[in-house]
């Protein structure tokens, strides 16, 4: 008999049930349908997390100031106050790959301009941070090193920060600001970054001079929060990594085997971890479609087995007209994966319309890759081929004689 | 006229748990081609028994099956499957038919599982010529539900010469039928085997035996009995005889 004949009869088989056929078919869909929904949420979480790890700039490394421990007691990072600016330009001048360094301090507080005011946070930096960060201006321009050195008033605004303080037909460029009182004129506003890998929003902010922040606003020599350095390539990220931990340990006279008071993470480091997280979603979620697939595969096999009982007359007569073996095996293992393979292609819809569901409504994002597709599709077949041959299987082994004689 | 089906002291046990039943006891038995023979007995000598072995539906315990000089013992499931494909068309007591199947599609099934390639057009054109054979040409798209129980055995026929094959066993064929269709299943038989096809046909009633050629009598396990018909009953003659009775005489009554 022919592949063909086989398949028709097959299909004509599960015409004749149609509810039936429908309802074996709905275990697949379900399960393909989640393993498709599920796999796209994780894909777009990871996606999500790449794009906000790669905010961070390029080729970027963050010392951030260590805990240290006082009366056996943690405090949390930054609380250490050891970084200083002069770490950050030791750490600029004796590391030739180190490009650009910026050192950071942070400030959360209220913000004036004319008669509005918005609370945000005042990040102190050197110009060099708009480079490592790859963050240009939309209006305007950033501050200079000469505003470092002079600790001049000048601000550079977020998107955030600049919709909050001025209206939309002002142009905030040479307007002033009050921060803490102090007035500061608007040079720059940044274009729009969104969030960070940690989650915040990194356009609600001001970014002035360091040197300013620390002289104006927090007025007393303070520790860093942090530095940022940038590689001059991805490859010798690791080497540049290394030698920052080893000069500022030298720095700090910290010896072997004792704590750090700072902590070196490198881009690559932070992608790594936060994409990890990500990643483990994606196998969690999609081991429990995979088990609503099987669940769904034994349904399959439970109505084939059904399904071989009730024809068991049918067999019998093929068989006395002449078919072999093989041809019962096949029409009942085309049976199974046909209905599989069916409600795969109805899940991978019902999937693909549920991710598009939850991206536009509950903001999810969501990436239907096409190998998820394409495994949901493989992975559904062969859910019918391996429920699907015990039944076959046994249809195939009946007696014929017997067979005719079922009532 | 050459021997197309030869059995030797052919035996078959059933094994039932602990004890064995002795369906068959050594049959011999010698049919040539053309013959139209009833087999008839007791219910339980083992006349099924004795038509699923040259069926090829089943193998002999003991004893030697030649079909065609052919000994079915030495063959495999698959050789079986294709002489019941081709050289066998087997009619059952219970027609058998494939259900919300059109008589046309349950025709063509034996040249769908033939293992020479049949093209569909040709699958089709010998059904229907089947279907015309058996006097059910306008019948094709019925399905078995819309058909009569001597409709159904007629569709069962055409679907056991669909392949042309060279033997026709039928089993009790006219066991779920009145005696008038049964008259008319037996037309069919008849023109069949004049068109030379070697009918073998189980049957407990001695009227309907009388329209074969030969008659072999079984009785536990054994033929008691093998004679030729004298005169076998012509089944048109019958049919004719009984339509002018009818009106005459409400009362339907097979010729003693
Ligand atoms: N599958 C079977 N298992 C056990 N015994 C059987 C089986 N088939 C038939 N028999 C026995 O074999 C004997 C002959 O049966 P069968 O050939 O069907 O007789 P008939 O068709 O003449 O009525 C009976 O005693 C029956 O009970
Ligand atoms: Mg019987």
């Amino acid at each position: 008999m022919t592949a063909l004949n086989a398949s028709r009869i097959a299909l004509h088989a599960l015409g004749r049930n149609k509810l039936r056929s429908a309802l074996t078919a709905l275990g697949i869909i379900i399960g393909v349908g989640s393993l498709i929904a599920l796999l796209a949420i994780g894909h777009g979480a990871r996606a999500e997390v790449e794009k906000q790890v790669a905010s961070l700039g390029e080729n970027v490394i963050q010392v951030s100031a260590g805990s240290i421990t006082k009366s056996a007691a943690k405090l949390g990072l930054g609380s250490s106050g050891a970084l200083t600016v002069e770490d950050a330009e030791a750490l600029k001048e004796e590391i030739p790959d180190a490009i650009a360094v910026s050192p950071e301090v942070k400030i959360k507080t209220q913000v004036v301009a004319g008669n509005r005011n918005w609370s945000t946070e005042i990040y102190g930096n050197s110009p060099e941070y708009f480079r490592i960060r790859q963050w240009a201006t939309s209006a305007g321009e950033i501050f200079t090193e000469q505003d470092v050195r002079g600790a001049t008033k000048v601000a550079v605004i977020g998107q955030m920060a600049a919709d909050q303080l001025f209206d939309e037909d002002e142009d905030p460029i040479g307007e002033l600001i009050r921060i803490r009182g102090v007035p500061f004129k608007v040079v720059g506003v940044l274009a729009v970054k969104g969030a960070s890998a940690s989650g915040s929003d990194q356009d609600d902010s001001i970014i002035i001079p360091h040197t300013t922040a620390i002289r104006h606003l927090i007025g007393k020599q303070t520790g860093l929060r942090r530095i940022y350095v940038q590689a001059a390539s991805l490859d010798v990220l690791p080497t540049v990594e290394k030698k920052v931990g080893e000069l500022l340990r030298q720095r700090h006279h910290i010896e072997t085997g004792s704590d750090d008071d700072f902590k070196v993470r490198s881009q690559l480091e932070i992608a790594e971890s936060a994409t990890a997280t990500a990643r483990t979603m994606t196998v969690l979620l999609s081991l429990i479609a995979g088990v609503s697939l099987v669940v769904g595969g034994i349904g399959i096999m439970n109505i084939m087995l059904v399904s071989v009982t009730e024809r068991t007359r049918e067999i019998g007569i093929r068989m006395a007209i002449g078919a072999h073996r093989r041809d019962i095996m096949r029409q009942f293992l085309i049976e199974a994966v046909t209905l599989s393979a069916l409600g795969g292609v109805i899940g991978i819809a019902c999937g693909t319309g549920a991710a598009k569901m939850l991206a536009t409504l509950a903001q999810w994002p969501t990436l239907i890759s096409p190998d998820a597709v394409l495994i949901a599709f493989v992975f559904s077949a062969v859910v019918g081929i391996f429920f699907g041959y015990y039944p076959a299987r046994k249809a195939s082994r009946l007696d014929p004689i017997e067979a005719l004689r079922y009532e | 006229m050459n021997v197309v089906i030869q059995l030797e002291r052919v035996t078959r046990t059933y094994a039932l748990g602990a004890t064995t039943v002795q369906a068959l006891r050594g049959v011999s038995l010698q049919i040539r081609s053309g013959e139209f023979v009833a087999i008839l007995g007791a219910s339980g000598s083992g006349k099924s028994t004795l038509m699923n072995l040259i069926g090829c539906l089943d193998r002999p315990t003991a004893g030697h099956y030649f079909l065609d000089g052919v000994d079915v013992a030495k063959l495999d499931h698959d050789q079986l499957a294709d002489i019941r494909n081709e050289k066998i068309g087997f009619v059952f007591q219970s027609f058998n038919l494939l259900t919300r199947t059109s008589a046309l599609q349950n025709v063509e099934l034996p040249a769908l599982y033939s293992s020479s390639r049949i093209s569909a057009s040709l699958r089709r054109n010998r059904a229907r010529e089947a279907l015309e054979l058996v006097g059910l040409a306008g019948r094709a798209h019925h399905h078995p539900n819309q058909l009569s129980g001597g409709e159904q055995q007629r569709v069962a026929i055409a679907r056991a010469i669909a392949n042309q094959p060279s033997v026709l066993l039928a089993d009790e064929p006219t066991g779920n039928l009145d005696s008038r269709t049964s008259a008319e299943i037996m037309t069919v038989f008849q023109s069949l085997n004049q068109r030379g096809i070697t009918i073998v046909m189980v049957t407990h009633e001695l009227d309907i035996a009388r329209f074969a050629k030969r008659n072999v009598f079984m009785r536990d396990g054994l033929v008691r009995k093998d004679e030729l018909v004298a005169a076998p009953l012509d089944s048109r003659a019958e049919l004719a005889r009984w339509n002018q009775a009818e009106q005459t005489e409400p009362q339907l009554v097979l010729t003693p």
